[in-house]
C-alpha cells in the first residue's frame, strides 16, 4: 500500500516537498512509516522519532496507520 | 448577534493582522469584570541576532483543533470564564502581533491566569512553526527543543 505524509516547516525543506508517497507493506504502524521515510533523500534530517500527528491527533509510534488516514510528521513546534 | 454567557467564543488561524479591538469587543459582556489580554509580537532581536521579521506555518486544520481542545479544558477549569484565541500565519513585519489571547472574567485573577495558561499551552502542543529572517539575509527554523550554542 502507499501512504501520504503530509509535512511542515523544517521538515518540508529536508524533503523538498510538502506531501510524500510512502510505499509500505500492510499491517503497519506509525514507527514503521518513520523507519521507512528515513531511508529517503533527505530523511538523514529527521530525528528518530519525530512527532507524529494521525487524522489530527498526537499518537504515539505503536499506532496503526491506514490508507486513507491523514498522517503528518510534525517537527518541534514553535507557535505563539 | 447574542453570545453565551461564557466559554469558547472564538478560534482562529488567520493570514491578515489581527484586530485587537474587533476581539476584545468579542469577549466584552455585561458581566464581565475584568479582562486580560496577551499578544504576542514579533521583536527585532533573538538570541543577539538582529531580525527583521518572521515568517509562521501552520497544519491549519489541526492547530484550529489544538486550540479549540486547548480553549475548551481551560474553560472546563475556570467557570464564567468568556476566551478569544486568534494566531497569525505568514510573513510578520518587526513589532505585528502573531497570537492574540483575550480572556475576560468577572474577577481578575482567573482572567489573567486563563491568558496565561492558553498561551502557555499553545506554546506545548499547536502545531505551528515559525522562521526567523535575519538582517544579515539568512533564515532559520525555529527549533524551541534545542539550546544554541
Amino acid at each position: 500500500m502507499s501512504i501520504s505524509v503530509l509535512l511542515f516547516a523544517s521538515y518540508a525543506d529536508a524533503f523538498g516537498a510538502r506531501q510524500l508517497e510512502v510505499p509500505l507493506e500492510a499491517p503497519c504502524q506509525v514507527a514503521d512509516l518513520v523507519r521507512v521515510i528515513r531511508t529517503m533523500p533527505g530523511g538523514d534530517r529527521l530525528p528518530a522519532a519525530p512527532l507524529v500527528a494521525v487524522n489530527r491527533t498526537w499518537v504515539p509510534e505503536a499506532t496503526a496507520v491506514n490508507v486513507g488516514d491523514e498522517i503528518a510528521l510534525i517537527p518541534p513546534v514553535a507557535g505563539g | 448577534m447574542t453570545s453565551p454567557e461564557s466559554g469558547v467564543l472564538h478560534v482562529a488561524i488567520v493570514s491578515a493582522p489581527i484586530d485587537v479591538a474587533a476581539l476584545l469587543s468579542r469577549a466584552q459582556a455585561p458581566g464581565v469584570g475584568a479582562v486580560s489580554l496577551f499578544l504576542g509580537t514579533v521583536r527585532d532581536l533573538n538570541d543577539g541576532r538582529p531580525v527583521s521579521g518572521m515568517e509562521y506555518e501552520a497544519y491549519a486544520p489541526m492547530a484550529v483543533s489544538e486550540l479549540r481542545a486547548i480553549a475548551e479544558e481551560t474553560c472546563g477549569r475556570i467557570d464564567g470564564l468568556r476566551l478569544v484565541v486568534e494566531h497569525r500565519v505568514g510573513t510578520l513585519a518587526i513589532g505585528e502581533a502573531s497570537v492574540a489571547i483575550i480572556a475576560a472574567h468577572a474577577h481578575r485573577a482567573q482572567a489573567m491566569d486563563a491568558a496565561r495558561d492558553v498561551i502557555e499551552t499553545l506554546k506545548q502542543r499547536v502545531p505551528i512553526w515559525k522562521r526567523e529572517h535575519y538582517l544579515s539575509g539568512d533564515r532559520e527554523w525555529i527549533d524551541p527543543t534545542k539550546v544554541r550554542a
